[in-house]
């Protein structure tokens, strides 16, 4: 009997540091480095403006992220001015304590090109959300504009038909910005390998929508016979919108776009406003950019040596292949946030 | 009448007004679809809410002032009535209020030049930014705000009286309207004695700050007009227009029709000069494809060899130059 008393206390206790152990090889080593890496790290957006869609999105998106892991989030309302940009720029960078990274939307190619290097100098991250710049951040995030040009240009094809006229207009942005420039090059890509469509004119409407609307108007007064019209930003589209619609146009020329895709890119689409229109999928975009907001924070990368792309996967949606969860709504986003 | 006296009697309304027929010819023979009358009615649209608010710019300056709060009045006003019928406000209570605040704005800049003694571009300027930070940060939540579905103003947008936009009819009448006003009101010659020498106009018992503030509550609904018409024809307003160059426009519109900043000079007929340059000139440019850049360039050039024209043929001196001038 002692014998068996023996064996079965020393059964209890080999089972006993057993499972102990097994208890501490449980012990996920991940969460623990994660939350030393993340915690209390400050990410401060600086988008062109705060008071548009996008901005607001992904704003919701990275805040609900940060916070969660135990960081500060905050933005900067520049409100569409280069200036005003530098300068939420500058103060980030000299604020106490530094922020980890900075998450910004650029207007142009080079302007903020100095101060992206200053702050990865000073030890943050600079991740460009977007518009793409000339400068080596540590990741840009956005859209391929240039594959959105062949998206929108394809998607307006397809929408004049053979038989058409094979005449499309453009309502490009301005001369300077990356999205302009790079989304035009794509379009004409596209039309290369359709010789037979033309480009019958190609003004700016510098993002304006009453601009917008007055070389719309010139427009379709010159080439009554446009089949398609491709605007480059569903924000002054309105305009281009409203000069269709007053020329009695709407069933003979779609009228092809991009835009954030909030819910009023589908109420357009349901509506018949727009053909088609390119979205820029918030969710997917939002994830990318906080994925990569992790990735930085522990990787252990100095600022400034690497560099990664990625881009948002896009498709034109038409009315026919819209869901319900197709788009965005800001507001219910906005409550969710809250 | 000797070739002397025809360059003497050309004054920059004149010139102004040369160069607009000149293009206006060289457009017509050169730019096919630029001499019909579809296009004539787009380039007078196009202009007529730039053309309103110079009116109202132009009551401002006659009176020797200026009004550089007007786009931020234009906006924002239209956008926080646009945001309060959105939210459910109730027709009336939402025009109301806001008329209330254009008309606050107005006395509140008119207050400031008139007893507080603030130069008017100072006052505007500084009123101008408070009205779109406050209505940005505080009443509206986005940069746009749509016209609600069926409401007047989207009715309004798509009135036509033998095809022509209500815009145009607007754009003529309150020009009439102001033409009246300034020639055959007895406070509207006051305008001119006020703007071209105040304190004489005091001493002739002209009731000078009183007038100052009503030139301001004009300018303001004057501005709250031009909005609800352009929110009428894109359904929607988008406040980033108070950052763009339309505040210049108006200005160049006043200046370049011949109606000098130092006040006293200049009448409707300069603005509708002025307008017409511009509108001729952007459609004609808007028609030969020249990408915005160049629209400036060539813009500004125009404008500025007019000013030139009329710099050499009526040289300043101390008889011409009066206090006051800019």
């Amino acid at each position: 009997m002692f014998g068996l008393k023996k064996t079965l206390v020393a059964a209890t206790a080999l089972a006993a540091v057993a499972f102990g152990s097994v208890a501490l090889a449980q012990e996920d080593p991940g969460p623990a480095a994660y939350a030393a890496a993340l915690k209390d790290k400050r990410v401060i957006m600086v988008p062109m403006a705060m008071g548009f869609d996008l901005a607001q999105g992904w704003a919701a998106y990275l805040k609900k992220e940060v916070e969660a892991f135990g960081g500060v989030f905050e933005t900067r309302d520049p409100n569409w001015s280069i200036e005003a940009g530098a300068q939420a720029i500058t103060e980030a960078i000299s604020s106490d304590p530094k922020p980890a990274v900075l998450v910004v939307h650029s207007p142009d190619l080079n302007s903020y090109a100095k101060l992206f290097k200053k702050a990865q100098k000073e030890g943050i991250y600079v991740v460009a959300i977007d518009n793409p710049v000339n400068y080596k951040v540590d990741a840009f995030i956005g859209s391929d504009w240039d594959r959105l040009g062949q998206l929108e240009a394809e998607a307006a094809i397809k929408a004049c038909g053979e038989n058409s006229t094979k005449q499309i207009g453009l309502v490009q942005g301005d001369q300077v910005n990356a999205s302009s420039l790079y989304q035009y090059a794509g379009i004409m890509k596209v039309l290369e390998k359709h010789p037979d469509f033309k480009v019958v004119a190609k003004p700016d409407s510098n993002w304006d929508a009453t601009t917008a609307r007055n070389v719309t108007t010139t427009m379709l007064q010159q080439f009554p016979d446009v089949c398609a019209i491709i605007d480059f930003w569903d924000g002054d589209a309105t305009g281009t919108s409203a000069a269709i619609r007053e020329a009695g146009k709407q069933d003979k020329i779609a009228l092809v776009t991009t835009g954030g895709g909030e819910k009023v890119d589908c109420d357009a689409l349901e509506n018949g406003t727009f053909s088609a229109v390119v979205m820029t999928e918030l969710h997917n975009q939002s994830r990318d950019i906080n994925a990569i907001l992790k990735y930085l924070l522990q990787s252990g990368v100095a600022p400034g040596t690497a560099s990664t792309y990625v881009y948002t996967l896009e498709r034109a949606w038409t009315k026919a292949d819209l869901t319900p969860t197709t788009c965005w709504d800001l507001k219910a986003l906005q409550a969710a946030a809250q | 009448m000797t070739i002397r006296s025809v360059f003497s009697r050309l004054d920059q309304e004149r010139i102004v007004l040369a160069i607009a027929v000149l293009v206006f010819i060289i457009a017509s023979v050169t730019l096919n679809g630029f001499l019909t009358a579809a296009n004539l009615v787009n380039i007078v649209r196009s202009v007529s809410v730039l053309g309103i608010l110079a009116v109202g710019m132009a009551i401002v300056i006659i009176g020797r002032g200026i009004d550089l709060s007007a786009v931020a009045i234009m906006a924002m006003s239209v956008a926080w009535y646009l945001q309060m019928l959105g939210d459910g406000t109730s027709q009336a209570m939402a025009l109301v209020i806001t008329l209330a605040a254009v008309l606050a704005i107005g006395l509140a800049n008119g207050f400031l030049v008139a007893y507080a003694d603030v130069p008017p571009i100072f006052v505007t300027l500084a009123s101008g930014a408070f009205v779109f930070g406050f209505v940005r940060s505080q009443l509206i939540t986005q940069d746009a705000v749509p016209v609600p579905p069926q409401h007047w103003i989207e009715l309004l947008g798509k009135t036509r009286w033998l095809g022509i936009p209500i815009e145009v009819f607007l754009f003529t009448a309150i020009v009439f309207v102001a033409f009246l006003f300034l020639r055959f009101t007895k406070w509207g010659r006051y305008v001119y004695y006020a703007g071209d020498n105040p304190m004489a106009a005091r001493n002739l018992g002209i009731p000078v700050r009183p007038m100052l503030l009503l030139r301001y509550v004009i300018s303001a609904f004057i501005a709250f007009t031009a909005g609800i018409l352009t929110a009428s024809s894109l359904l929607s307003i988008n406040t980033r227009v108070v950052n763009s160059t339309l505040l210049y426009d108006i200005v160049l519109v006043a200046v370049i029709g011949g109606i000098g900043l130092s006040g006293g000079k200049g009448g409707m007929r300069n603005v509708i000069v002025g307008a017409l340059l511009i509108g001729i000139m952007l459609n004609a440019m808007t028609i030969l494809d020249i990408p915005n850049l160049y629209q400036n360039l060539i813009k500004s050039t125009i404008l500025l060899v007019a000013i030139i024209i009329d710099g050499v043929l009526n040289p300043r001196d101390e008889q011409t130059a009066q206090q006051g001038d800019i």
